[in-house]
């Protein structure tokens, strides 16, 4: 590849978008059309060009590409971009979903869609900013800032109890964002540099990696979200509009895994390694615990969003398995369910913008007036479920067979969300879909409009196809993970030998 | 290539009838699926001419790699067909009996609004069981496992507007998950023993966990199953447990049997396809497949044999009383299985596999059957509102005797005369008193009477059925009419399975051509001489079924043709046994409570008590109330938070900027 800054491209070029969407005038249909077209767009043609950052990806090297480093003043910190396995297909599936959010929210934002527009794009470029970022400065800029347009997207476009669920999520994530910049200013006391790639190579001291791994523990355990500090995503998730749950499910919660490999597991081995039985214990907390909460709820989103929960579990043991099945295995997981969970959102939105309910009770039958409707949500249920063949059961699979390697008992546990994951989605779709069409209110609805085709569509295929073909991502992935597990074992037995010679 | 295009037609018709189904109509459909099925019925045979009966040497297993699938660490596999005698039984099977399910289908949905949907789902369903058949791995296996069971769950609903199909279909996906709990978890702890789950490989490393290959570290633990530390032995036999487990949610064997009654409310050529002739035996196929590893592990066989006997026994009980023609015929199948999984408990996998072979035709032609009488009868299921029908329908008539024949085992022992159930089950309840498994003996014994009981049953279908007097108002009578020609040609070709599959394949499936015909494919120790030992069993042992067999018969022919009050005396003298068998020893009732109330309960009180109770009320609500009576009238509420989250941000981020500037400067 030649110099040029694709990274740098990508991030910033919905700013682009935003500075024409500043220009444009908001005032009648002919106004809104523009934004609309200007925002698609943006967001098309930032996905083509992110496009770029995987073709010229070179799935060999293991460590970080198309890097950019400039210095910022004088302090240490830079303006330091790269991606490797474990961070660039994220990059893409945060620019592929984009697009999708802009079409979800065609007919269904009324008021302020310039503003709107502007929030998500901003929110594109935040996000991005965190998986290419290679100075931890910049990453916790960017990690923060995400905060933001999303309170705004929830607290301004949410339902009628935005503001409950806005200052509930700001809650939760001050306590997190607050320890991590504790650990972020002892980390660079300890290292001297704010550089993700020298500090992968430090090798902080036993002691220090604990209190580290417990500061960015509290942060990323938030985002993920973890059990118990994951009431914040049901009200979050009710309350947004469909393109903000797209994003959080899709994108947002991905932040906190993410951060759990690159920084936990990869900068504080020791500690990841001591604490890995209390990650497996939340984890299959998690799982049991959230999927029982599922079925219980009588608000569809709600359930999708307990779901989540539920497979962010399967993640984070995945991670601390710490075994090539774990860590590719929750990987794969987090972009399938990115996928998946963002579909399974959008067809939430698919019947919301007909009756404006969430209530599973209004529904019912639908399949008789909405067969291609019923069709794309039985590909997602049941990619939810796992079932192989959808992209839902290669991640749910390996990170069982993962978490095995590591202590059966956690994988006894997690296994029971096989069963668990079917009875709540399969009796939430039967409610929604089976029956006969009896409710006066259901018997006008009309199928898939062209713009719902366009949307889901595309994510059925995908679901299917790397359900069936999943080899590109591991392709990509597997590189820069081994790289980061023989790290990870030198760094154990080195401490291992250490603690012999000391004895 | 002709393996793909045997698994792989199928999926073509799938897709076409599903995605341009409502454009083609539903005429080219059928045509379309069923054609297709069609050529790949007649490849089927054609490979098992080929594979299965091939002498000669040099006949190694065919593999066939599709597509690379997923690879991850020392994880490695692929979408792949191991082609040997025991796939290409299972080819034969499922798509004969597919392509006549197909063919029957046709007449028999005549009226339904939806049947390019339901030749769509039946081609799924093909399409899924090759898959598992030919399976490379455990993964693809699983694969075709969880994709027979959508296809199941999706044409038990097919009837979506009917709520009880859909909470039939619901039970029956997730009772098959909680045999997939262990499943997956066989396929993990596959994975930590033989670091690979390829069958080539299992099959290759699995000699070394006998007991006497590795002498020295014999008694080391390789695996801390659930705090067991378990030596090789030990470790082996957890795997196998596990894995029985996924074949015992399929299969419906006993405890996890509660859905197959439930399912016939699916349209009833399905039930023919899957819950009687194909999906159910997948549990077999599963055992039989493993047997290199099962094989090693006698007490994983015992637990087998144990699940099969008791399942052959309770099913049979409930069969007795039950009312539903369907339903007799799924408690008729479940105990069916029951006795393969004895089979393969006592190592006889291949009699297991002939039982599976001859089974899935006088199975799937009682199935066909009752489908063509429901049909007579316009929908009508319960017997007591059928009777005298033999009259009217004598071609249904004719096939379902042959299938009562054929099921109840009539032929003469000691000899070649006798109909395809004869052969398999004899063979099968003589291995279970010929092996030295140390619960042969009560194996043997609820067989038999499981015998008796199954004739018992079979019977009472047919004269409650077919003789005395119509029971139907006499407007349904006045309907009554044969099937169609396309409903009946299945028939009869099922037939000829039914009479013919036993004594034609014997010899080989568990005879003289045993090993020429499978090709180690079913794998035995040499210590297993059961091939040879079932010859030898004591002539009472021989003529038990036969006997059994006929008191079934006697009994059934006195309490429903002599004396058709005696029954209705009984059920009043023995009003709990009468209830507990009809209510199928409450089984449903148990499990509501158990599992299904519980966890809803579970589920409430963790969320209103939890969630909102404990974690909402301490955490978010808790610190917010304080920060509430900070803010109150400050700011308002909405932009507050943000700016004072943005403010705290920049603050921080000021701060930090600032030490470390000072910090490098310093």
């Amino acid at each position: 590849m030649t110099d040029w800054p694709i990274l740098s491209t990508v991030t910033f070029l919905p700013l682009v978008g935003v500075v024409l969407l500043l220009l444009t005038r908001e005032d009648g249909p002919h106004g809104r059309r523009n934004i609309l077209n200007v925002s698609l767009w943006t967001t098309v043609v930032t996905f083509l060009v992110s496009l770029l950052i995987w073709i010229g990806f070179d799935n060999s090297n293991p460590g970080f590409q198309m890097v950019e480093k400039h210095q910022w003043l004088n302090t240490g910190i830079a303006y330091h971009l790269g991606v490797d396995g474990i961070s660039m297909l994220f990059v893409i599936l945060t620019t592929f979903l984009m697009p999708f959010c802009v079409l979800a929210s065609w007919e269904s934002v009324e008021k302020r869609i310039k503003e709107y527009m502007i929030a998500f794009l901003l929110l594109e470029v935040v996000m991005i900013g965190v998986f290419v970022s290679l100075d931890i400065v910049l990453f916790y800029v960017f990690f923060e800032a995400t905060l933001i347009p999303m309170f705004v997207i929830i607290g301004v476009w949410g339902g009628k109890d935005r503001v409950y669920a806005s200052y509930k999520f700001f809650l939760y994530t001050l306590l997190g964002s607050v320890l991590m910049m504790l650990a972020i200013m002892a980390m660079y006391w300890q290292a001297g540099t704010t550089d993700i790639t020298e500090l992968l190579k430090f090798g902080f001291p036993a002691g220090i990696q604990t209190w580290l791994w417990l500061a960015c523990f509290a942060a990323f355990a938030v985002k993920m979200p973890m059990w118990p500090v994951h009431t914040w995503l049901p009200d979050a998730h009710v309350q947004a509009p469909t393109a903000g749950s797209v994003i959080l499910a899709g994108v947002m919660l991905k932040l906190g895994g993410y951060g759990f490999i690159r920084f936990s597991l990869a900068m504080f081995p020791l500690a990841s390694d001591y604490f890995a039985p209390f990650v497996f214990t939340l984890s299959v907390l998690a799982i049991i615990y959230t999927s029982l909460v599922a079925m219980m709820q009588d608000d569809i989103k709600k359930l999708i969003a307990y779901s989540s929960v539920a497979h962010m579990g399967y993640v984070t043991m995945g991670i601390f398995a710490a075994n090539a099945q774990g860590v590719q295995g929750a990987i794969f997981q987090m972009l399938s369910h990115g996928i998946v969970s963002g579909a399974l959102f959008l067809c939430v939105g698919v019947v919301y913008d007909r009756l404006h309910t969430r209530e599973i009770a209004a529904y019912g039958g639908l399949v008789n007036n909405m067969p291609k409707y019923a069709v794309a949500f039985m590909v997602f249920t049941m990619a939810n479920v796992g079932l192989p063949g959808t992209s839902g059961f290669v991640g749910e699979f390996l990170t069982i067979i993962g978490v095995f390697r590591a202590n059966t008992w956690v994988a006894l546990f997690a296994a029971t969300g096989v069963i668990l994951s079917a009875s709540y989605a399969l009796w939430l779709y039967r409610r929604v879909i089976f029956g006969a069409l009896e409710k006066e209110s259901l018997k006008g609805l009309l199928d898939l409009s062209t713009r719902e085709k366009i949307i889901l569509y595309p994510l059925v295929v995908l679901t299917i196809f790397f359900g069936v073909y999943p080899a590109p991502v591991f392709d990509a992935t597997a590189a820069s993970v081994d790289l980061l597990l023989n790290n990870y074992s030198a760094a154990l037995q080195a401490a291992q030998k250490l603690a012999l010679v000391v004895h | 290539m002709i393996y793909k295009a045997i698994v792989f037609l199928p999926l073509i018709g799938f897709l076409i009838a599903g995605l341009f189904g409502r454009s083609i109509g539903a005429k080219a459909s059928e045509y379309v699926t069923s054609g297709l099925m069609i050529v790949a019925a007649i490849l089927s045979w054609i490979v098992f001419f080929k594979v299965g009966l091939a002498h000669g040497e040099g006949h190694e297993v065919i593999k066939v790699t599709v597509l690379r699938w997923i690879q991850s660490g020392g994880l490695d596999f692929e979408w792949a067909f191991r082609i040997d005698t025991l796939t290409v039984v299972m080819f034969v099977v499922v798509n004969s009996v597919s392509t006549l399910v197909h063919i029957y289908s046709i007449g028999y949905m005549h009226h339904d609004p939806h049947r390019p949907r339901f030749f769509a789902y039946l081609s799924l369903f093909t399409f899924a069981m090759l898959m598992l058949v030919t399976s490379d791995n455990l993964a693809q296996m699983f694969f075709g496992w969880e994709g027979v069971g959508l296809a199941s769950y999706l044409l038990i609903g097919f009837w979506f507007k009917k709520p009880s199909a859909s909470a039939a279909a619901m039970k029956a996906f997730i009772v098959n998950r909680v045999g997939d709990f262990g499943f997956v978890l066989g396929i993990s702890g596959v994975f930590v023993l033989f670091g690979s789950i390829n069958f080539e490989t299992i099959f290759a490393t699995a000699p070394t966990y006998l007991p006497a290959a590795g002498s020295a570290d014999a008694n080391q633990a390789v695996i801390n199953l659930f705090g067991m530390h378990l030596d090789k032995a030990h470790a082996l036999t957890g795997v196998c447990l596990l894995l029985f487990m996924g074949a015992m949610g399929k299969s419906a064997q006993f405890l996890l049997h509660t859905w197959l009654p439930d399912a016939m409310e699916g349209p009833t050529p399905v039930s023919a396809l899957i819950h009687a002739a194909t999906m159910v035996t997948a549990g077999v196929f599963l055992v039989a497949r493993m047997s290199p590893i099962f094989e090693l592990s006698p007490d994983a066989l015992t637990v087998v044999t144990i699940i099969g006997a008791i399942t052959a026994f309770f099913a049979a009980t409930v069969g007795l009383v039950q009312n539903d023609i369907k339903r007799v015929i799924a408690y008729s199948t479940c105990s069916q299985l029951g006795y393969m999984f004895v089979a393969l408990g006592v190592g006889a996998y291949g009699a297991a596999v002939f039982h599976l072979f001859t089974h899935a035709f006088f199975k799937a032609l009682l199935f066909l059957g009752a489908g063509s009488v429901i049909h007579a009868v316009d929908g009508e299921q319960d017997m007591r509102y059928m009777g005298g029908l033999r009259k009217h329908i004598p071609y249904t008539f004719w096939a379902m005797t042959i299938g009562t024949l054929a099921l109840t085992g009539v032929g003469i022992p000691g000899t070649m005369i006798g109909f395809a159930g004869f052969f398999s089950k004899d063979v099968i309840i003589e291995s279970a008193f010929a092996s030295h498994s140390a619960v042969s003996g009560f194996a043997f014994i609820l067989l038999v009477i499981a015998a008796l009981f199954t004739s018992f049953y079979s019977w009472r279908l047919a004269f409650l059925t077919f003789f005395g007097k119509p029971r139907a108002s006499s407007d349904v009578m006045h309907h009554v009419h044969e099937s169609p020609l396309v409903m009946l040609l299945p028939l009869a070709f099922l037939t000829v399975g039914a009479v013919l599959a036993g004594v034609v394949f014997e010899g080989h499936f568990f005879g003289h051509e045993y090993n020429e015909f499978w090709k180690g494919a079913l794998f035995t120790l040499p210590t297993n001489e059961i091939l040879e030992e079932f010859h030898h069993v004591p002539l009472w042992v021989k003529w038990s079924p036969f006997v059994a067999m006929l008191t079934g018969f006697v009994t059934a022919w006195f309490m429903y043709i002599k004396s058709p009050e005696t029954p209705k005396r009984l059920a009043e003298q023995h009003r709990v046994l009468y209830q507990f068998l009809l209510n199928k020893w409450y089984f449903d009732e148990l499990y509501d409570l158990l599992f299904v109330r519980s966890a809803k309960a579970l589920g409430r009180f963790l969320w209103k008590r939890g969630d909102v109770g404990i974690i909402d009320a301490y955490g978010p609500n808790g610190i917010a109330a304080r920060v509430m009576d900070v803010t109150r009238g400050v700011v308002r509420l909405q932009s507050g938070y943000l700016y004072h989250y943005a403010f705290a941000m920049l603050i921080g981020i000021a701060a930090l900027v600032t030490w470390m500037m000072l910090g490098s400067s310093l």
